[in-house]
C-alpha cells in the first residue's frame, strides 16, 4: 500500500483523535484536502501549500501555543527542506510537532531520486529529543501515530511503501523492536516496507536450511539496543535492510551499538552511497538495488560463508 | 486614522528606549564584543513594545507574544529584562560567559523567552502558528515578530509573509529593523530589498513605515494595529548603532567591541534628561 494512501487514509484516523482531543490541529502542504479531517474540522486544517520551511515554523508556533499539531508532508522534502527548522523548533526549542511523512523511502521509484527519501532516518535521528518511527505495516503505521500523540515531544513517522504482514498484530511499544521470525544463524533488522521484503527472504532462507531471526525495528529513535545486543550476541550475524542510505539510518544505528559491543558481524543493505540513477517502478526499484528477497537472502548467507 | 500620540507616554518611552542603550553600551564595553548595531536601532522600538505595547508578564501563558526573530540582537532584549526588573544590571557582566542566562542569541534560560532563535528567517512563521492557535482559542492577544532587514533575504520570510495574509492574521503583527546595514556591509548592495513597502503590500499585508528614532511615529505605527483585515507590517527606518557616534549608521556598527573612549562618548550623548 502507497504510503500516500496510508497518509490520506490517515485523515479517518486524525478525525476520530481530534474528536477526542480538541487541541489536535493538522497542518500540511499541497496534498490536497486531508479529508474527512479537512471537513469536520476546517477551522482546525491549515493548508500552508508547497513551502516547507514556513510548515513546520507554523506547527512549531501552533504546539507553542498549545496546540497538538500533526504535519501531514512528503518524506524528502519535509525531512530535508524543514531540516533546520525540525532541528531548531522541534529540536532545540521542544516543540511537540508530529511529522507524518509519506513518500519515503524508494517509494517514489520512478520520479527520480529527488522524490527518494533515503537520508531522513539518519538526519531525524541526530537531533536530541526526536522519536523516529518507522512503521511495518499499514495497522502498525495507525498504532504509530495513535503512539505519537501520546509522547511529550517531537516525533516523525515515515510513511514507505508498506504491505499489510500476515497475522500481524502487536502492540505499538515506542522503543521496542518486534520479534516476527525466530532464527538462530542471521539476524534480519529490518524497517518500513523493508519489513515484508526480509520476511520473504526469511522464507527463502528456510528452504536452503538457514534459520533466520526476523525483528521489525519500527523504532529508530530511541532505538532497541537489547534486541541488537542480542542479535550481535546470540547469533552474532546481522543483515540490516532499509530503504535509505546504509550511512547514517537503521544500518548506521546498528553499526554504532555493535562496534560500541565490539562483537558480531554486520551487512547493511540499502543504497550504498549512491544515488539511483536509473529509472525504475517500485517495487522493481527494490531489486535494482539490492533490498529484495533474493538479495537480502544473499547477503544473509555470505555472512556463514 | 491614528490616534494623536500621547506626548507624555511618548517622552516616558523615549527616556526607556536611552536607557536601553545605555545598557547595550555597557555590553559592549571591556572588551567584550556584540552585535551592537542592530540592537541599538531597534531599543525605540524595544521600549515601546515592552513598556507599552505588549503584555508578556504573568502566568503560565503571556498574554502577547513577542518572538526576537533577529536573534543576534538579543542584547536590547537582554536591556529590557533588567528595565523590567527579570535581571540585575549587574548580571550585563556575565554576558557571553560561561554559565550564563545571557548567550550571544535568546535562550530558554532567560526569562521571558519564548523561542530560542539565532538562525535568520524562522520567526515569523512561528508567530502565524502562534497567532493561528491565539485565534482558535478565541483570545484576545497579539504575536510580534521582530525582523531584521537583512534577515528578509531569507526565502522563509517570504513563505511566511504568503502564509499569514492567506490565513487572514489581523492579530499578527511584523516590525522590520530596517537599519540599512547587515554583516557584510549595506543591504543596498548585498541585496537590495526596495520597493520593499511594496513588497509587503503585494504579499497582502497591511504596511506602516516609521522613523523608527521618532517615539511619537513608533507609537502611531503601533497604533495602526490590528487592521481590519490580514497582517500588519511596521517597516521602522532606523540608523545602525545609534547612539554611538563613532560607529553609528556604519557597517563597523554591526559586531564590535568598544574603546573606554568610545563608551565614554555614547554615554555622554545617551544622557537620560
Amino acid at each position: 500500500m502507497l504510503g500516500f494512501a496510508y497518509a490520506f487514509s490517515q485523515g479517518g484516523l486524525l478525525t476520530e483523535m481530534a474528536e477526542a482531543n480538541p487541541d489536535l490541529v493538522v497542518v500540511t502542504q499541497d496534498l490536497g484536502p486531508l479529508s474527512p479531517f479537512a471537513e469536520r474540522f476546517p477551522q482546525r486544517y491549515f493548508d500552508v501549500g508547497i513551502s516547507e520551511a514556513n510548515l513546520i515554523g507554523v506547527a512549531a508556533g501552533l504546539a507553542h501555543a498549545g496546540k497538538l499539531p500533526f504535519v501531514v508532508a512528503m518524506a524528502p522534502f519535509v525531512s530535508m527542506r524543514s531540516f533546520e527548522q525540525i532541528r531548531n523548533s522541534c529540536g532545540y526549542n521542544g516543540c511537540n510537532v508530529k511529522i507524518i511523512a509519506p513518500c519515503s523511502g524508494l517509494e517514489g521509484g520512478h520520479w527520480g531520486a529527488t522524490h527518494h527519501a533515503v537520508e531522513d532516518l539518519g538526519l531525524l535521528r541526530m537531533i536530541p529529543g526526536m522519536t523516529v518511527l518507522c512503521p511495518g505495516d499499514p495497522a502498525e503505521a495507525a498504532r504509530a501515530v495513535a503512539a505519537a500523540a501520546a509522547i511529550d515531544g517531537p516525533v516523525y513517522i515515515r510513511f514507505g511503501y508498506v504491505q499489510p504482514i500476515e497475522g500481524y498484530g502487536e502492540e505499538f511499544q515506542v522503543g521496542r523492536a518486534v520479534l516476527l521470525r525466530e532464527g538462530s544463524d542471521v539476524v534480519l533488522i529490518a524497517t518500513g516496507a523493508s519489513v515484508t521484503q526480509a520476511i520473504a527472504a526469511h522464507d527463502l532462507l528456510k528452504q536452503a536450511g538457514v534459520s533466520a531471526r526476523v525483528l521489525n525495528m519500527h523504532t529508530i529513535k530511541p532505538i532497541d539496543r537489547e534486541a541488537i545486543e542480542a542479535a550481535a550476541t546470540e547469533v552474532g550475524r546481522v543483515v540490516t535492510v532499509e530503504e535509505h542510505f546504509v550511512n547514517g539510518g537503521l544500518g548506521g544505528a546498528v553499526a554504532e551499538i555493535m562496534a560500541e559491543l565490539g562483537s558480531g558481524r554486520l551487512v547493511r543493505l540499502g543504497l550504498q552511497d549512491e544515488f539511483v540513477m536509473e529509472i525504475a517502478a517500485y517495487p522493481d526499484i527494490l531489486e535494482l538495488v539490492g533490498l529484495d528477497p533474493g538479495s537480502i537472502a544473499a547477503a544473509a548467507r555470505s555472512l556463514l560463508g | 486614522m491614528g490616534t494623536m500620540p500621547d506626548l507624555e507616554l511618548a517622552q516616558r518611552l523615549k527616556a526607556r528606549a536611552t536607557t536601553l542603550r545605555r545598557h547595550i553600551v555597557t555590553m559592549a564595553s571591556g572588551g567584550q564584543v556584540i552585535h551592537l548595531g542592530g540592537s541599538m536601532s531597534c531599543a525605540d522600538v524595544m521600549a515601546a513594545l515592552f513598556f507599552h505595547f505588549l503584555e508578556v508578564e504573568g502566568g503560565e501563558r503571556p498574554k502577547d507574544h513577542f518572538i526576537l526573530s533577529k536573534g543576534h540582537t538579543v542584547h536590547a532584549f537582554h536591556a529590557c529584562l533588567a528595565e523590567l526588573g527579570k535581571i540585575e544590571e549587574a548580571e550585563f557582566r556575565t554576558l557571553a560567559q560561561t554559565g550564563t542566562r545571557l548567550a550571544g542569541h535568546p535562550s530558554l534560560k532567560a526569562p521571558l523567552v519564548e523561542f530560542a532563535t539565532g538562525s535568520l528567517g524562522h520567526g515569523l512563521s512561528l508567530g502565524i502558528g502562534i497567532a493561528l492557535a491565539e485565534r482558535l482559542d478565541g483570545l484576545d492577544s497579539k504575536t510580534v515578530v521582530l525582523m531584521g532587514d537583512g534577515e528578509l533575504q531569507e526565502g522563509s520570510v517570504w513563505e511566511a509573509a504568503l502564509s499569514a495574509s492567506n490565513f487572514g492574521l489581523t492579530n499578527l503583527l511584523a516590525i522590520v529593523d530596517r537599519n540599512e546595514f547587515q554583516g557584510s556591509g549595506a543591504v543596498a548592495d548585498v541585496q537590495p530589498l526596495d520597493p520593499l513597502e511594496d513588497k509587503w503590500r503585494s504579499f497582502g499585508w497591511n504596511t506602516v513605515v516609521v522613523d523608527g528614532h521618532d517615539m511619537g511615529a513608533i507609537l502611531e505605527g503601533l497604533g495602526r494595529f490590528p487592521a481590519k483585515r490580514g497582517p500588519t507590517v511596521m517597516i521602522a527606518e532606523t540608523i545602525k548603532g545609534k547612539g554611538v557616534p563613532s560607529v553609528q549608521g556604519s557597517p563597523r556598527a554591526h559586531y564590535v567591541s568598544l574603546s573606554d573612549e568610545q563608551v565614554a562618548e555614547a554615554l555622554a550623548v545617551l544622557e537620560v534628561e
